[in-house]
C-alpha cells in the first residue's frame, strides 16, 4: 500500500459564469521515499489539486478518495486535517512570505508550528529545535538567525526556513509547490540539492508541483503530467523524457529550447489551453494537436497502459506502440492517424497545420 | 572601476553584418538610497551597473543573462533612455544618447524599443489593444484616423493576432496574446533595436516556444537587432549571437554564444551553466552541479576586488584585492572575454565551495 | 491553480463571453452588468432619477397643483388662526408654511436648487481634484511637496469660518455657495487621486509608454487617467449627497441662498419655530433630503461593489458556501459530490 492513494479526485468551483472544473478525475499514489513530479501548465489544475488534499481550496466542490496511510483526507473534519497538516504532510509554498509571517521572528514560527501539534513540548525545547532546523537546512548561524524577521533573508534563505519549518514535525509527506520558480538558478539548485538530501535522510514521500520540466528531471521518480484538469501521461521519468505517448507531452518537450538545436526553430504547442469553463467535448487537447483523429472529438480518453510494465501509461487514443520521439513511434502515429481522420478532425488538423504558430484563432 | 571590453567583443557572431548599431562604454548607474528623517539625504548608493561595455551589431542578437540584482534590467533602461545614466557613454550609429533631453531623445525612441517582462503589466488594462499599438504612431505623430487604425491592423496580423479584435482590452487576451500586442507595439515604429527584458519568462513553455519563433522571424524580416535580457540560460543560448553574463553589476564574461557556452572561463558561468535545469534526466545525473554557496551579496555594499569572490570555490587572496580586467584569455576567440584572475581551464572540476561568506542580511 | 487563476478563468470567459463579438466588452459594460443585479443599487438609481425628472419639470409639477414656489395663499393656505394648514388641506398635498405656500411645490423646487448645486461642485471639485492629485502624483518631487501641503491645509481649515466671511464679504448667494463647495470637495478627491497616481506610475504600462517617447501629459490623462475612473467615479458619486447636505446647511444657517427662494435648507430653517404646530413643514423636506443622500449613498456604494469584481466574487463564493451547507445538512455531512461532473472512467 503506498502512503498516499488519491483515486479519482475531482474539484470544481461555482462562479458567477459558470463551474471551473479545476480537477476532472485523477488518480496516483506516493510511496514513501519517493518523489512523483506533477508537471503542467498554468490553468491545469496541480495546484488545485494538491491544495484539496490538505483542505486549502476553499469554495471547491470536492470528490474522490485521498487515503493517507489508510485515512481519508477528504473525508476529515478541518479540525483532524488541521492535525494531519503539517505533522504528517508538509507544504512549501511558490512564495515563502505568504507562508511565513512577517511580523514574528522566524525562529519564534518555528517554535510555534512544534508547540501547536505537541503541547508537551517546552519552549525551550522547542527554541532548541528550531536552532537545529535552520542549521540543518543550512543556514549559516542559526543561532542568531533564529530571532530574525522573514525580511531579513534573502529569497533563498527564505526558503530554506520555509523547509524548516516544513520539517519541524518530521512529516511523511512533503508537498512542494513550484518551491524554486521565484529563485534565480544558482538558488534553485542549492534548494533542489537540500530537498534530495533531506528527502534521502528522512525517506520522506516528497510531491513537487512544477511546471519547469528541468526540476522534474532533476528531482522526480514519477511524473504526472495534467492538461486541463486531468492526467494526460503518467510514467516514470525515464518513460516521460524519452517515450513519451501523449502528444501533449511530446510538445511541451519539443518546446523547450534545446542547446542541440540552438538557432533553429522551435516547435511550440499552437493554440493555447482552453477554459476550464467551457472545456472542448472529446480530449480537451484535441483542439492544439497534431495527431487529432476522429473519436478525439468525441470520447475522452482515459489513462491506460502503453508500457510493458504497466507503469507507463497515457490518456491518448494513439496507439500504444506510439510511443517515443524516435522515427518509427512517428510511423506509427502517422499511419494512425491516417486512418483514423475525417471530416471534422481532418479539419482542425489542417487549421493546426495551416497556422502552426497563431494562437490568434484559438479565441474567435 | 570601469571594465572596458575589447571594441569588437561581443559584436563578432553568427548573424548580422556586425556593423555596429549601438555601443555602450564604461556604463555606471548608481541608485541613491536616501536616509529617513525631515531632510531626506543620500546615506549610500545602490551600484546597480558599475562599468558595462557592449556593442550590438546591426541584425544581431545579444543575450544578457544573469541573475537577481545583477543589474541587467537596468542596464537596459539606461540604454532605452528611460532612467539617467550616472556615467559611461550610450552610442546610436555614432551619436551620443546618453541623457538626452525628452525632446532631443525622440528621434532615437524610434529606432530603440521595448518589449517588457510581464504580459500583464505591460498593457494598459484599461484602453484598447487597437490604441495600445497604435500609441506610437500617435506619440510620434506619424499617422492617424483611419491610416493608423489599417497600421495597427497589418501590425496586429504580422504578429499573429486577429487584426478584428482591434476594440478588445488586453484582459481579453491570454498571456501569450498579450506578450504579441507588446511585440506589435514595439515594431510600429520599425526600430532597429529592441531591448526584450525577459520577454518569455512570464509564460508557459509552449507559448514561450510561439513567441520566440515570432521574434526570430520579425528579426530575419526586419532586420532587427536584439538585446535579449533572460535568467533562462536555454533561452538565451536558443537566440543569441553573443552572449554577456554579468554579475552584481559587472561583465564576468562576454563573448560569441558556442565558446561561451561550450567552454566557459568564468567560475560564475561555469555555475550558472552547471545550475541551469536541463529537460533530460541522464544529462540531469551525469551534470556535476557546482553549488554556490549564500546568496549574491547586496549591491549597496558590494565586496571589493573581484565582486564574485566572496562565493568563488576558485577564490584566492588576489581576487579580493585586485579588480580582475575583462581580457581575452589565453586559448580563446579574440571576442570571447573574462574577468577573473584564475579562468576555468578545460576539462578543470569546480568543486562546491565551501565559504560561507557573501550572506545577505 | 490558484483561486486568482479560477477568478481568472471566469474573467477570461465572461469577458470573450458566449457571443465573443468583434467588440471588445469595456469596463462600463461590465460595471452595468454588475450593476444591475445590485437591487439597492437599482432602487436608488431609480429615486434619484425620479427626483432629478421631477427637478427639472418642477413648473409642470407646480401647474398641477395651482400653487407658485413663492406665491402665498393667505386664504387656503392658512388656517383661521393664521397658521400653517396641514397636508391634503384646500389642495395642499403636504401642507402649507407659516405664510401659506405650497410645501410641497416648494420642496419640488427646492430639489433643483440641491441637485444642480450637488452635481455642479461634484464636477468642479471633481475635476480639480483629479488634474491636482495627477499632477502631484505622477510629477513628484517639490511640486508634490508643496500641493499636499496646500491639500492638507484645505482639508484642515473650517468650512463654516470661510463660508461666514466670504457671505459677508460679497454677500451670501448661489455663486458664492457653489464656489465653497467646490473649494472644499476637491482636497478629498485630490488625495486619494494622487495615492493612485503614486502607485500607477510605477507600473510596467507607465513605462512602456515613456519608452514610446511619450511626454507626461499624454501619460498623465491617456495612459493614467482611464485608470482612475473607478475611484473617482465613486468617490464622485458619494460626493453629491454630501454637497447636498452641505449647501442645505449652509442655506439653514443663512450663509447661502437666500429666502424666499425655495431651497431644503430655507424650508428647515423656516421650520425652526413652527414644527411644534406643524410637524410637516419639517418633516418633508427634511425626508426629502435624507431620502436623496440616502439614495446617492447607495447608488455610490453599489457602483464601487461594481467596479471592483473582486466583491462579486466574494459574494458568488459565499452563496455556493451556503448552498454546500444545506446540500452537507441533507447528505449528512462530508464532502458532496459534483452532480455536474462527467462519469469519465479514469484508470
Amino acid at each position: 500500500m503506498s502512503l498516499l492513494e488519491v483515486s479519482d479526485l475531482r474539484v470544481s468551483f461555482p462562479t458567477a459564469d459558470g463551474v471551473v472544473r479545476a480537477v476532472r478525475g485523477v488518480s496516483f499514489n506516493v510511496d514513501t521515499g519517493r518523489t512523483l513530479g506533477i508537471v503542467g501548465e498554468s490553468g491545469s489544475g496541480k495546484t488545485v489539486l494538491t491544495q484539496t488534499l490538505l483542505g486549502l481550496a476553499p469554495g471547491g466542490q470536492v470528490s474522490g478518495r485521498a487515503m493517507f496511510d489508510g485515512t481519508d483526507l477528504l473525508a476529515l473534519r478541518p479540525d483532524q486535517l488541521r492535525k494531519v497538516r503539517g505533522a504528517e504532510i508538509a507544504v512549501i509554498f511558490q512564495d515563502p512570505l505568504t507562508s511565513l509571517h512577517p511580523l514574528y521572528k522566524v525562529g519564534w514560527q518555528i517554535v510555534e508550528m512544534i508547540r501547536s501539534h505537541d503541547k508537551s513540548v517546552s519552549r525551550k525545547q522547542a527554541a532548541e529545535r528550531a536552532v537545529e532546523l535552520l542549521a540543518r537546512v543550512g543556514i549559516p548561524q542559526p543561532r542568531q538567525r533564529v530571532s530574525d524577521y522573514p525580511h531579513q533573508f534573502s529569497g533563498g534563505m527564505r526558503q530554506r526556513a520555509m523547509i524548516a519549518m516544513a520539517l519541524a514535525l518530521t512529516p511523511r509527506l512533503i508537498i512542494a509547490d513550484e518551491p524554486t520558480t521565484a529563485l534565480d538558478a544558482t538558488v534553485q539548485a542549492q534548494i533542489l540539492e537540500l530537498l534530495m538530501d533531506l528527502q534521502q535522510e528522512s525517506r520522506t514521500a516528497l510531491i513537487m508541483i512544477t511546471h519547469d520540466l528541468g526540476v522534474v528531471a532533476d528531482i522526480a521518480d514519477e511524473v504526472l503530467v495534467m492538461y486541463a484538469g486531468r492526467a494526460a501521461e503518467k510514467a516514470g521519468k525515464h518513460d516521460i523524457f524519452y517515450a513519451p505517448h501523449h502528444p501533449y507531452t511530446k510538445g511541451l518537450l519539443e518546446s523547450i529550447p534545446n542547446s542541440s538545436a540552438a538557432g533553429d526553430r522551435l516547435r511550440p504547442i499552437t493554440g493555447q489551453p482552453p477554459s476550464l469553463i467551457n472545456l472542448p467535448p472529446g480530449c480537451a487537447f484535441h483542439p492544439r494537436c497534431a495527431y487529432v483523429m476522429d473519436r478525439c472529438l468525441t470520447e475522452e480518453p482515459a489513462l491506460a497502459a502503453v508500457g510493458a510494465d504497466g507503469e507507463h501509461r497515457s490518456a491518448c487514443w494513439l496507439p500504444v506502440a506510439a510511443a517515443g520521439t524516435a522515427g518509427d513511434a512517428e510511423a506509427i502515429r502517422r499511419r494512425a492517424v491516417e486512418q483514423n481522420r475525417h471530416e471534422a478532425a481532418a479539419r482542425i488538423a489542417a487549421a493546426i497545420a495551416a497556422a502552426p504558430e497563431s494562437e490568434g484563432s484559438a479565441i474567435a | 572601476m570601469s571594465e572596458t571590453l575589447p571594441s569588437d567583443a561581443a559584436t563578432a557572431g553568427h548573424g548580422g553584418s556586425g556593423e555596429e548599431l549601438i555601443r555602450v562604454d564604461s556604463l555606471v548607474k548608481h541608485f541613491p538610497v536616501r536616509g529617513g528623517g525631515l531632510i531626506s539625504r543620500t546615506v549610500a548608493q545602490v551600484q546597480a551597473v558599475d562599468g558595462v561595455s557592449l556593442t550590438i551589431g546591426r541584425g544581431q542578437t545579444i543575450g544578457l543573462v544573469g541573475e537577481t540584482g545583477c543589474g541587467k534590467s537596468t542596464l537596459a533602461r539606461c540604454i532605452a533612455g528611460l532612467i539617467p545614466v550616472t556615467s559611461g557613454t550610450v552610442t546610436f550609429e555614432g551619436t551620443d544618447i546618453t541623457n538626452l533631453s525628452r525632446r532631443r531623445m525622440q528621434p532615437y525612441r524610434r529606432e530603440i524599443q521595448m518589449i517588457f517582462q510581464d504580459p500583464y503589466g505591460s498593457l494598459n488594462p484599461r484602453r484598447r489593444v487597437g490604441a495600445i499599438i497604435g500609441d506610437p504612431f500617435a506619440v510620434h505623430k506619424t499617422a492617424s484616423g483611419a491610416e493608423r487604425k489599417r497600421a495597427v491592423q497589418e501590425l496586429m496580423e504580422r504578429v499573429g493576432l486577429n487584426p478584428e479584435h482591434y476594440n478588445r482590452y488586453p484582459a481579453e487576451f491570454s498571456g501569450g496574446q498579450r506578450q504579441r500586442i507588446g511585440v506589435a507595439r514595439a515594431l510600429a515604429l520599425r526600430p532597429k533595436l529592441i531591448i526584450c527584458d525577459e520577454p518569455v519568462s512570464a509564460l508557459d513553455v509552449s507559448i514561450q516556444a510561439q513567441v520566440l519563433n515570432l521574434l526570430a522571424d520579425l528579426q530575419q524580416d526586419y532586420g532587427l537587432s536584439y538585446l535579449f535580457i533572460a535568467h533562462d540560460l536555454e533561452v538565451v543560448r536558443h537566440v543569441s549571437d553573443s552572449v554577456v553574463v554579468m554579475y552584481l553589476g559587472r561583465v564576468a564574461e562576454a563573448g560569441p554564444r558556442d565558446p561561451v557556452y561550450d567552454a566557459p572561463r568564468h567560475p560564475y558561468t561555469n555555475a550558472l551553466l552547471s545550475a541551469a535545469p536541463a529537460a533530460d534526466p541522464d544529462a540531469a545525473a551525469r551534470r556535476q552541479r557546482i553549488i554556490l554557496s549564500g546568496d549574491v551579496p547586496s549591491p549597496i555594499n558590494p565586496p571589493g576586488g573581484c565582486r564574485f569572490h566572496p562565493r568563488c570555490p576558485k577564490a584566492q587572496d588576489l581576487c579580493g584585492q585586485q579588480v580582475p580586467p575583462l581580457e581575452v584569455k589565453a586559448g580563446d576567440p579574440a571576442a570571447h572575454v573574462t574577468a577573473c584572475h584564475f579562468p576555468v581551464q578545460a576539462g578543470e572540476v569546480l568543486a562546491s565551495s565551501g565559504s560561507t561568506g557573501g550572506q545577505t542580511r | 491553480m490558484s483561486i486568482s487563476e479560477i477568478q481568472f478563468q471566469a474573467q477570461t470567459v465572461e469577458e470573450t463571453g458566449a457571443a465573443a463579438g468583434i467588440e471588445g466588452r469595456s469596463q462600463w459594460w461590465l460595471t452595468w452588468r454588475r450593476l444591475r443585479h445590485d437591487k439597492m443599487a437599482m432602487i436608488s438609481l431609480a429615486v434619484i432619477i425620479a427626483m432629478a425628472v421631477i427637478a427639472i419639470v418642477a413648473p409642470a409639477f407646480a401647474g398641477l397643483t395651482g400653487h407658485a414656489p413663492n406665491t402665498v395663499y393667505p386664504n387656503q393656505g392658512l388656517s383661521q388662526s393664521g397658521g400653517p394648514v396641514g397636508p391634503g388641506t384646500h389642495g395642499f398635498l403636504l401642507g402649507t408654511d407659516e405664510l401659506g405656500r405650497d410645501i410641497f411645490v416648494r420642496i419640488i423646487y427646492g430639489a433643483r436648487v440641491s441637485l444642480f448645486v450637488g452635481i455642479i461642485t461634484t464636477v468642479i471639485g471633481t475635476t480639480a481634484g483629479v488634474s491636482m492629485g495627477l499632477i502631484t502624483g505622477y510629477l513628484g518631487g517639490w511640486v508634490d511637496a508643496v500641493l499636499a501641503r496646500i491639500i492638507d491645509a484645505v482639508l484642515a481649515f473650517p468650512y463654516v469660518v470661510l463660508a461666514l466671511s466670504l457671505a459677508v464679504v460679497l454677500g451670501p448667494s448661489l455663486p458664492v455657495v457653489i464656489a465653497v463647495i467646490s473649494f472644499f470637495s476637491w482636497a478629498a478627491i485630490s488625495r486619494v487621486v494622487r495615492g493612485q497616481a503614486l502607485s500607477i506610475k510605477e507600473r510596467e504600462y507607465i513605462e512602456a509608454a515613456r519608452s514610446l517617447g511619450a511626454g507626461p501629459w499624454r501619460i498623465m490623462f491617456i495612459d493614467m487617467l482611464p485608470n482612475l475612473i473607478a475611484p473617482v467615479l465613486v468617490l464622485a458619486t458619494l460626493s453629491i449627497p454630501a454637497a447636498i447636505t452641505f449647501e442645505a446647511t449652509l442655506d439653514y444657517l443663512g450663509l447661502g441662498v437666500q429666502p424666499p427662494t425655495a431651497t431644503w435648507g430655507n424650508i428647515l430653517a423656516g421650520a425652526q419655530a413652527y414644527y411644534s404646530v406643524a410637524w410637516w413643514y419639517l418633516v418633508f423636506p427634511a425626508l426629502a433630503l435624507v431620502i436623496t443622500t440616502i439614495a446617492f449613498n447607495l447608488l455610490g456604494d453599489g457602483v464601487r461593489d461594481a467596479m471592483d469584481p473582486r466583491t462579486e466574487r466574494i459574494f458568488a463564493a459565499g452563496r455556493a458556501r451556503k448552498r454546500r451547507k444545506q446540500a452537507a445538512a441533507v447528505s449528512s455531512g462530508g464532502p458532496t459530490t459534483d452532480p455536474a461532473a462527467p462519469s469519465a472512467p479514469t484508470a
